[in-house]
């Protein structure tokens, strides 16, 4: 059964499995292990960007295709929860019809841009993608009427959803029973169940193609594969997977704008994920997720508090003033590519062969 | 099954020119269905060319490649797989990264159906891998099941090459020096397989080679090729005799 969930393709290592259970536990019970309106908010953000950094693996990792229009994806979700809300209203019609709109733009877009730049070569595409997230940010900020521009929109959802909402009159172990605690838990299902859909995926026939495209299309091709139809098929599902993302986002936040979902420096934090991680794992996004938005909401605080202790020491204590964390960041990113520069996940893997 | 008059695939007046150079130049030829065909002629005489043209690598500048009597000049590369026409490649070309016996499980699932399957698990289809393993045991890598293409020998990773076309299950089978840099304790492995594909029925071969005992010992037919045209073919012992092909090839080319 639970290998069979798994797709045969569990964490492998023992060290690797335990790890991994770790922050499926934590996630799983975040609201109880760690009340509280920040850590939960963090726990969903890992959740939901588990689920894109997973679908961009399946481009980058599995196919080897690059792609900068991920973040695009992933805001049509996003907006097409955001428009729909705003403008009928909250309900769950609006959320269901802003998310079906939302994932089958996507798929559609993504149909279109693989179909015309797919045949050429990987630079190109990477380049196309480029351009047409560029464009799409543009057009998001112009249609300010529709998407309310570099504000964003600020909407409702249905009460069930809402912090507002008690479902239970007792607090489980000092927690509220409320519309918050539904979404979490809407969230973390929600990412599961992609999750094992797209390690389903990898592991299909058709996975194993994309792999083989990824190692020698040359190949492939003389084998019979139409690595064309391949490459398309895995761009419409990275993109439908990133659109859900981006729908769960859209919930989570109860709002959306371009900085949240649209942004190139969450494309760049995307494939600094995907590496960290280990390309070409599943698993590998589940680490990197976790270990990047965790160091993203928390290395601040952490420095703060060194910074503090070392006060006495004139220079140490500047370095780790907390203003100084995004070198941080790019130091531990160094040094991870550095030392695993297959990922944490290949490197576990990488021991036994 | 056509029958054995009609080639099962033919070549007319194949060419094709980078820039100013005519690198196959007018080629006419037809295979006929079961023999083995080698291709022979000096370093740059356009064998490897005029495969690529026939598997369909490189399009032609012009000419016609026929397949039974259909024109696939213009299909492309998984097409002509699918067709039957298979090839092995002179350099080794295979996907490093994976395992042996994923190579050859690759080349197996893709002409079955389900190679599209998005939902079935690769490794829960006993049939293909029970078909890859009997592929792997033939070319003698039984043993090496799990190992990276990457981390073979050269000997074994063109023993792999070999399976993979095995895998394909085509009509047609084309090597392109399939010994290549191989040690001379290895060859014979290979060259027993084509021999044994020989003798598999109605498999029609076409084989680049340059040891010239290989070629005696195993073609039926023999094509000369020299500065990209055919400048004779035949039976290998009149051909090996004329004067054209020793002023060409044996005079020139070898030793």
């Amino acid at each position: 059964m639970i290998k069979s969930l798994l797709s045969g393709d569990a964490p492998g290592k023992p060290l690797l499995a335990l790890i991994v259970c770790a922050v499926v536990i934590c996630l799983a019970l975040a609201p109880f292990l760690f009340p509280g309106t920040r850590s939960v908010d963090t726990a969903a953000r890992i959740c939901i960007i588990i689920v894109l950094v997973a679908s961009y693996d399946l481009l980058l990792g599995y196919t080897g295709i690059v792609s900068f229009a991920h973040t695009m994806f992933f805001g049509i979700g996003a907006y097409g929860v955001a428009i729909a809300s705003s403008s009928m209203g909250p309900g769950w019609d609006a959320l269901a019809l802003g998310g079906a709109g939302g994932v089958l733009v996507a798929a559609a877009l993504a149909f279109v841009i693989a179909l015309a730049s797919l045949r050429v070569r990987a630079i190109f595409f990477a380049m196309i993608t480029l351009a047409v997230a560029s464009a799409f940010g543009v057009l998001v900020s112009q249609l300010y009427t529709i998407t309310g521009g570099e504000d964003g929109l600020t909407y409702r959802l249905p009460q069930m959803l809402t912090p507002a909402f008690e479902f239970a009159d007792f607090r489980l172990f000092g927690v509220r029973l409320d519309g918050r605690l539904l979404s979490y838990y809407l969230i973390f299902f929600s990412a599961v169940a992609l999750f094992l859909v797209l390690l389903r995926l990898v592991n299909s026939p058709f996975g194993r193609v994309l792999q083989a495209i990824r190692e020698n299309d040359f190949r492939a091709e003389a084998l019979g594969y139409k690595t064309v139809h391949y490459r398309i098929v895995a761009s419409v599902v990275s993109a439908v997977v990133a659109a859900l993302a981006g729908v769960l986002l859209a919930i989570w936040l109860r709002y959306t704008g371009p900085d949240t979902t649209l942004s190139l420096d969450l494309m760049i934090d995307i494939l600094v994920m995907v590496v960290i991680g280990g390309m070409g794992t599943m698993w590998g996004s589940v680490l990197g997720a976790t270990i990047f938005v965790m160091a993203k909401n928390y290395l601040r605080e952490v420095m703060g508090a060194a910074s503090a202790l070392t006060s006495d020491l004139p220079l140490v204590t500047d370095i780790l003033h907390p203003d100084r964390w995004l070198f941080w960041l790019g130091l531990l990113f160094i040094l991870s590519v550095y030392f695993f520069p297959t990922g944490i996940v290949g490197k576990f893997r990488r021991s036994t062969q | 099954m056509a029958s054995p008059s009609v080639p099962v695939l033919e070549t007319r007046d194949l060419t094709i020119r980078f820039g100013g150079h005519v690198a196959v130049d007018a080629v006419s030829y037809s295979f006929r269905p079961g023999n083995l065909v080698a291709i022979v002629g000096p370093n740059g005489a356009g064998k490897t060319t005029y495969f690529n043209l026939i598997s369909g690598q490189l399009r032609a500048s012009g000419g016609a490649v026929l397949h039974k009597g259909e024109d696939i000049t213009t299909l492309s590369v998984p097409d002509r797989t699918r067709r039957g026409i298979g090839r092995a490649f002179q350099l080794t070309n295979l996907f490093p990264r994976l395992s042996v016996l994923e190579n050859v499980r690759l080349a197996v699932q893709a002409l079955r159906p389900g190679a599209m399957g998005l939902f079935a698990l690769a490794d829960a289809d006993a049939g293909t891998l029970e078909i890859a393993m009997g592929h792997i045991a033939r070319c003698g890598l039984a043993d090496r099941l799990d190992e990276r293409a990457a981390n073979l020998s050269h000997g074994d990773q063109r023993k792999l090459e070999v399976a993979l076309l095995l895998a394909l299950e085509s009509e047609i089978v084309m090597f392109d020096e399939p010994t290549a840099g191989m040690s001379a304790d290895e060859a014979p492995v290979i060259l027993d397989l084509i021999k044994s594909i020989k003798a598999d029925t109605g498999k029609t071969i076409i084989l680049v080679e340059h040891k010239m005992d290989v070629i005696r010992s195993l073609a039926d037919e023999i094509m000369v090729l020299h500065n990209g045209q055919l400048v004779a073919s035949g039976e290998p012992g009149a051909v090996m005799g004329s004067q054209v092909v020793r002023e060409a090839y044996l005079g020139t080319g070898l030793h």
